[in-house]
């Protein structure tokens, strides 16, 4: 029996934030019915990518939506509405991201739906909590990590803030409200009671920064200094960082200063001998560091401190990620069908009981699924 | 409010971050958190500071990982101590650990040899690179499975040296991903009374993590670029990207270009095409980029923020602290630590209305062991 299986979630959301959780839910084995609104659906599907496009739709909203059934209804129909209010009560999970206010107006907001179905567990996501002056702004990933301080962590000292390159605050706030909803999941079967679960794109993100932050409110509040060179992170020591090497790229993690000189031969490191310095002379050591680098490549630097437990890896991009052993037998991709088209992605990243979670089912099209479940649930 | 995981018992053999911040995590929502340590060192996250910042005998960065859990020092190389955790593996629900392959093996706490002591567990196992391969043995540690996993090649501009992520991504979204798995593996064990074997690996994680880019690569053959300057996510159009202001910097994201040029009407914008915002994004992004210099960040925000374009300013956490906002979430909480008031994060989840909050300060090493010792015999009687 798959983790998940039996369960039945209804996902009103768009983008990636709540369409994440939700795939980790299909992948677990819940059943996941997108509700989406007529002709547009999901606003993902048009949002084209580096102009990757799948029968007229975006790769990513595939890679995102597979393993999904389409239901459409038109929220403004007196009609739809009903269905989808009978929909309701025979659902396990619902789950949105509109802006507060939204699922209010079309009388689906938490205490509502309570009535319909007091033991659904409500889920949703917003950017910035439902208080405050930027309750109505866009819940947009660039926005999220420009406003949470997150950009002064990557990059070294000289550079503009720094923005992760990934959509962080959508993904991680997606794998928070999955942790609230299976939570509330388990929780059902002592109290037979549904939850109301938020989770707010911000939060999420202050949450990622738990560490720093912590130390920061302990610490006078010193904002981050990152690093003048090869800046890995603002708070830990030298040699921690990316370093250019004469052929290709090398990442060093803590190490000791000293043994680090005697590994590589490089006699201006022997001299660091309190490790107090290496935090406090971090830039001046990862200069003399990264110029002594750039003399031979990354693969005979890997050879002296492999060997000798360093912790150190040649820095990948994916054409040479994908040539490793190491990648290999992962076997990370799967493929799903897409009408006649067959597209690669990955799989979902947690195995059970010794089994790769794999499914081979793609996104479905707008409203796929809309007659066979009303059909199904009587509707 | 009484807990939703109240009931539940986890024993951690793990340390550093990724196992650990799964513990945090189930410890906030009502969970029983027992660190199993080794004596004498305990979890090796207890020396490792950052900013050299000290509590007690451990770091700040411990307590910050640690709060909310309970201690017990068992060295599993003793017959008596390994008898102590066995008695405590049957009466847990989950084990979680991030040892390098085999060492659980060697210690016979394995998953084979552990389900044999509890049927039902649920044993959950954090590796770097899985179990497989040449990669098995290296560290799994998470500025190195970032360098391989592709992701520095996402942050930072086209010409510049790959940017790593400046946070334990790896180690926290695998963390964050395991407490995923437990409460799944929870869900089926109450309705069928199966445990599971829960498996995960940093590598794993981060490659999840890059899904839209892999899929992409996959379906394009093409390393994604990022853009020559003002990079914010590889796969997208101009203007997306942080840029400088006469005072600060903005943050600016997805947006029509004709919409755009009617509030800002930056005649140098014209000549473009809603089509070529992704092909000639570092054209458009060069130009945009003189433009905003020009501007102080509140002066750009009225104006832009009146027509609904999604823009944001670039806040350092002074600044974000001084926000309605951020005081309205309440993130902060407190606890006392020997006499010692710590301030830290709450658990970012909302439960009907509620903050999972807690002050329990994390334990000394082996702080438990005695009481969880009497109690143990107690429920074996």
């Amino acid at each position: 029996m798959k983790l998940l299986e039996d369960i039945l979630v209804l996902d009103f959301s768009q983008f990636l934030s709540g369409p994440s959780a939700s795939l980790r839910m299909a992948d677990l084995g819940a059943r996941v019915i997108k509700i989406e609104r007529p002709k547009i659906g999901d606003i993902c599907r048009e949002l084209y990518v580096s102009d990757a496009v799948i029968n007229g739709e975006s790769t990513i909203f595939h890679a995102i939506n597979r393993n999904k059934e389409s239901y459409v209804a038109d929220l403004k129909n007196e009609d739809d509405l009903s269905e989808i209010k009978n929909l309701i009560t025979k659902a396990d999970v619902m789950i949105h991201n509109f802006r507060p206010d939204v699922m209010e107006r079309h009388g689906l907001s938490y205490e509502e739906v309570k009535k319909l179905n007091p033991q659904l567990v409500y889920a949703c996501i917003n950017g910035y909590g439902s208080e405050g002056t930027w309750k109505v702004k866009p819940g947009q990933d660039l926005l999220l990590q420009a406003v949470s301080g997150i950009t002064y962590l990557s990059g070294n000292k000289d550079d503009n803030p720094t923005p992760m390159g990934v959509a962080v605050a959508d993904i991680l706030a997606g794998t928070h409200l999955v942790q609230g909803i299976l939570t509330a999941l388990f929780d059902r079967f002592i109290t037979n009671e549904g939850a109301l679960i938020e989770v707010s794109m911000l939060e999420s993100l202050l949450d990622f920064q738990f560490e720093v932050l912590t130390c920061f409110y302990n610490d006078g509040r010193l904002l981050p200094q990152r690093s003048l060179v090869n800046n890995g992170h603002a708070y830990i020591a030298a040699p921690y960082g990316i370093y250019k090497t004469a052929q290709g790229y090398l990442a060093l993690a803590m190490g000791n200063i000293p043994r680090l000189g005697l590994l590589l031969q490089c006699d201006a490191l022997k001299n660091y001998t309190k490790p107090s310095d290496w935090f406090d002379k971090r830039d001046e050591i990862k200069a003399i560091l990264q110029d002594y680098l750039s003399n031979r490549s990354v693969h005979q630097w890997l050879a002296l401190l492999e060997p000798a437990d360093v912790w150190c890896a040649e820095v990948l991009d994916y054409d040479a990620l994908m040539e490793q052993e190491g990648y290999k037998v992962l076997e990370m991709e799967q493929k799903i069908t897409v009408g006649s088209h067959s597209l690669k992605t990955t799989r979902c990243p947690i195995k059970v009981d010794g089994q790769l979670l794999t499914s081979a089912i793609g996104a479905p099209a707008l409203g796929e699924h809309t007659q066979s479940i009303k059909k199904e649930f009587n509707l | 409010m009484k807990l939703p995981l109240k009931g539940i018992t986890i024993l951690e053999f793990s340390q550093y971050l990724s196992g650990p911040c799964s513990g945090l995590r189930l410890a906030d929502m009502g969970a029983r958190v027992i660190k199993i340590e080794r004596p004498g060192k305990g979890d090796a996250g207890r020396q490792l500071a950052i900013e050299n910042l000290w509590v007690d005998e451990s770091s700040l960065l411990f307590h910050t990982i640690n709060r909310n859990k309970e201690s017990v020092t068992a060295d599993l190389k003793n017959p008596d101590d390994l008898a102590f955790v066995k008695q405590l593996i049957k009466q847990a629900d989950v084990i979680t650990h991030n040892f390098r392959p085999g060492v659980m093996e060697t210690l016979g706490f394995d998953y084979a040899s552990v389900q044999k002591i509890n049927p039902a567990i649920i044993y959950t196992e954090i590796s770097g690179y899985g179990k497989k391969g040449p990669w098995k043995h290296k560290p799994g540690q998470d500025l190195l499975t970032q360098a391989v996993s592709g992701l520095a090649y996402s942050s930072g501009n086209k010409h510049a040296d790959p940017v790593p992520f400046g946070l334990a991504i790896s180690d926290y979204l695998c963390g964050n991903q395991a407490v995923q798995a437990i409460l799944a593996a929870l869900i089926r064990r109450h309705k069928t009374g199966k445990g599971a074997f829960l498996e995960l690996s940093l590598l794993e994680s981060l490659l999840d993590f890059q899904f839209e880019f892999l899929t992409t690569y996959f379906e394009t053959n093409q390393q994604h670029q990022r853009s020559e300057i003002n990079n914010g996510h590889s796969l997208l159009s101009a203007p997306y990207g942080i840029y400088q202001t006469a005072d600060g910097y903005i943050a600016v994201a997805m947006m029509p270009l004709k919409k755009l040029n009617a509030t800002i009407q930056c005649k140098a914008l014209e000549k473009f095409t809603e089509e070529e915002l992704f092909k000639k994004r570092d054209e458009i992004k060069a130009i945009l980029s003189a433009y905003f210099k020009n501007a102080t960040t509140e002066a750009l925000l009225q104006k832009m923020q009146v027509h609904d374009l999604w823009v944001m300013p670039v806040l350092n956490w002074n600044q974000l602290m001084e926000s309605s906002t951020y005081q309205a979430l309440n993130i902060e909480q407190e606890l006392m630590v020997g006499g010692k008031r710590i301030k830290t994060t709450r658990c970012p989840i909302r439960y009907n209305k509620q903050y999972f909050l807690s002050d329990k300060p994390a334990p000394k090493l082996g702080e438990h062991t005695d009481e969880i010792k009497v109690t143990l015999v107690k429920n074996t009687q």
